[in-house]
């Protein structure tokens, strides 16, 4: 606080007011119920809840596909914004409005359609079929379901660091002898891994959590394609509401414990 | 008119009409399949009510699957009366949200189950595995499709239905249990709901068999025609009873417990049982039953309540955590 400038604008008590206002009454207060709700189990009894096999299983997925998802978004996410920022062609306009269709569908309806053509009697799915591949009912369902859900998230915070980078500065880069590979590694890149991180990041976050649209791609087979929003969804039909917590705060914790070491890389990598 | 005005005279009409309708609203809380069925209803319901000389009602309908609705309304979902899949369900009414007395299933006859359905197999035209009963899905090859029974009230009537066959047919607890891993290895999808496992088998053409209430099947084969599948009556299966009852603490609340009781009492009705069965719901009423005799198979059923000792003892026996399902998906 020493070093605290009176800034332009000012109300700094007001604007955190509404903040810490804004913030308990979306965030704390329903997390804060969560957990409250869980300490009706003993230690013992979480541990127990959290350590069944079917669980653990479901852990493991849903934080591998997630995970495998925001990567696959990481790579095609970067090529599509760099497509739209750096290339004008003809229908660029659309493509660019199409990239968040994906948070605009009901995830339930994404689902059902890409069930209907990834099972293995679907459209594409009787091709992959063919070759052997399963997709739909497999892991594989899963993450694609998820690199559909996720797809805007790498794309929108990549692009306007992206539009942001001026041209000249590759030329002035190629100018002093660099060569493309050298210009992406030591000049694109490093501007634009925080942004990157960001949209990964979001991306991992949403996947972890998604159930409508995984649901029906999932097959939902326990221990192998069962992921961890559907087995809170069991326990409530049997009206076991801690039990679901107990759940929910496991999934709250991994998530926050990740989303933390992502934050403090991008800290690394912002002031090297 | 002014836009403003206009406006303004909505909002108006609103608040002043909002409150005549209030007071002949029902709420009836239901489960996934019975959509058609309560649409048909709630117009024949109308029209004896008005006719002896009541006030029309709106009746408004929700459906989901039977285990979440029965949560909603605990929740505080102002359900003036509840459909839904099992009485188990309806139980929790009572056991968790305090909202009807212990005893609500003995106000209504027939255990408050005024239409009742039953397990069948929905295989694909021509039957091209030879599937005729329970011990055929079993073998090489087949694939079932049935949802979860830990989230589908319909699956948990399509894995009683499979037990007590297995019971009857190898004559012990041990091989039926030994029977119900087995044909849960046969099944490559387990959907979370009965309509989810209908658009599987269906749409997605997943599987050679799909285990479905009688009315979903047929259902479906209305749907489609009848030229891509038939249905297959199993040598036994179980009754699947849907019970119904008014929510006590609603209705007094809402003051509408006169027009509930009449209507799910009109559910009995010859022309209730009419409806119920021309929307593929085996009927109650005998005489409505001989006239529908032609389009229900005749099958040998056990009952929840003499085969398996309720809901109350085979919910937490087969389905609750550590159950009989969760061990045929452990011992993997």
């Amino acid at each position: 606080m020493s070093r605290r400038i009176s800034p332009v604008i000012p109300g700094f008590g007001l604007t955190l007011g509404y903040t810490l206002v804004y913030l308990s009454l979306l965030v704390l207060i329903p997390l804060g119920a969560l957990f409250l709700k869980t300490t009706d189990l003993t230690w013992a009894q979480f541990i127990q809840v959290i350590s069944a096999p079917r669980v653990l299983a479901a852990l493991k997925l849903s934080f591998s596909t997630a995970f495998f998802a925001a990567l696959i978004n990481g790579v095609i996410g970067t090529l599509l914004a760099w497509v739209l920022v750096r290339y004008t062609f003809p229908g660029r306009k659309i493509i660019d409005a199409m990239i968040d269709l994906p948070f605009a569908l009901p995830t339930a309806v994404a689902g059902i359609a890409l069930t209907a053509l990834y099972a293995p009697k679907g459209l594409i799915g009787s091709l992959a079929a063919d070759i052997g591949l399963k997709i739909a009912y497999t892991p594989l369902g899963i993450t694609l379901a998820l690199t559909f859900v996720t797809l805007p998230f790498v794309v929108r915070t990549v692009q306007p660091v992206l539009a942001d980078i001026p041209r000249e500065v590759e030329e002035a880069a190629a100018c002093l002898g660099a060569k493309p590979l050298q210009v992406a590694r030591h000049v694109l890149l490093p501007a634009l891994l925080p942004a990157w991180l960001t949209g990964f990041a979001l991306a991992f976050a949403r996947g972890v959590g998604e159930y409508g649209s995984v649901i029906f791609i999932a097959g939902n087979m326990p221990m192998k394609t069962e992921i961890l929003p559907l087995l809170i969804m069991v326990k409530l039909d049997q009206y076991d509401y801690t039990g679901a917590t107990a759940i929910g705060v496991l999934m709250l914790v991994v998530s926050f414990i990740l989303l933390l070491a992502i934050n403090l890389l991008q800290r690394r990598i912002e002031t090297p | 008119m002014s836009i403003r005005t206009l406006s303004l005279s909505l909002i108006a009409s609103a608040l002043f009409a909002a409150p005549a309708l209030a007071q002949t609203t029902l709420l009836n809380v239901s489960y996934d399949p019975t959509r058609e069925l309560y649409v048909e209803y709630n117009k024949a319901f109308n029209k004896h009510w008005t006719a002896q000389g009541n006030e029309a009602v709106t009746v408004q309908q929700s459906h989901g699957g039977s285990g979440k609705q029965a949560r909603a309304v605990i929740d505080g979902l102002k359900a003036d009366v509840v459909t839904l899949a099992l009485a188990g369900d309806i139980d929790e009414l009572h056991k968790l949200g305090k909202l009807i007395p212990e005893n609500w299933q003995e106000r209504l006859p027939q255990a408050s189950t005024p239409y009742t359905s039953t397990i069948v197999f929905l295989v694909r035209k021509g039957n091209p595995k030879n599937i005729k009963d329970w011990g055929d899905l079993t073998k090489d090859g087949v694939e079932v499709i049935t949802p979860n029974p830990k989230t589908s009230g319909g699956a948990r009537w399509n894995f009683l239905a499979a037990w007590a066959w297995a019971q009857q047919h190898y004559g012990s607890e041990a091989k039926a249990q030994e029977y119900v891993k087995a044909l849960y290895q046969h099944v490559p999808v387990l959907d979370t709901g009965a309509r989810a496992s209908t658009i599987t088998f269906v749409n997605n053409q997943i599987g050679d068999v799909l285990l479905a209430w009688e009315n979903e099947a047929f259902l479906a084969l209305k749907e489609q025609g009848g030229d891509q599948f038939e249905i297959v009556a199993p040598s036994l299966s179980i009754l699947a009873e849907p019970p119904v009852s008014v929510v006590d603490k609603n209705v007094d609340k809402h003051g509408t417990r006169k027009v509930a009781e009449a209507y799910l009492q009109y559910l009995y009705s010859e022309e209730g049982q009419r409806i119920a069965a021309k929307n593929f719901y085996r009927p109650r009423n005998e005489k409505v039953a001989a006239e529908f005799a032609q389009q229900f198979p005749n099958l040998k059923l056990v009952t929840i309540d003499k085969d398996f000792g309720g809901w109350k003892t085979a919910q937490p026996k087969f389905f609750n955590d550590g159950g009989v399902f969760d061990q045929i998906y452990q011992a993997q």
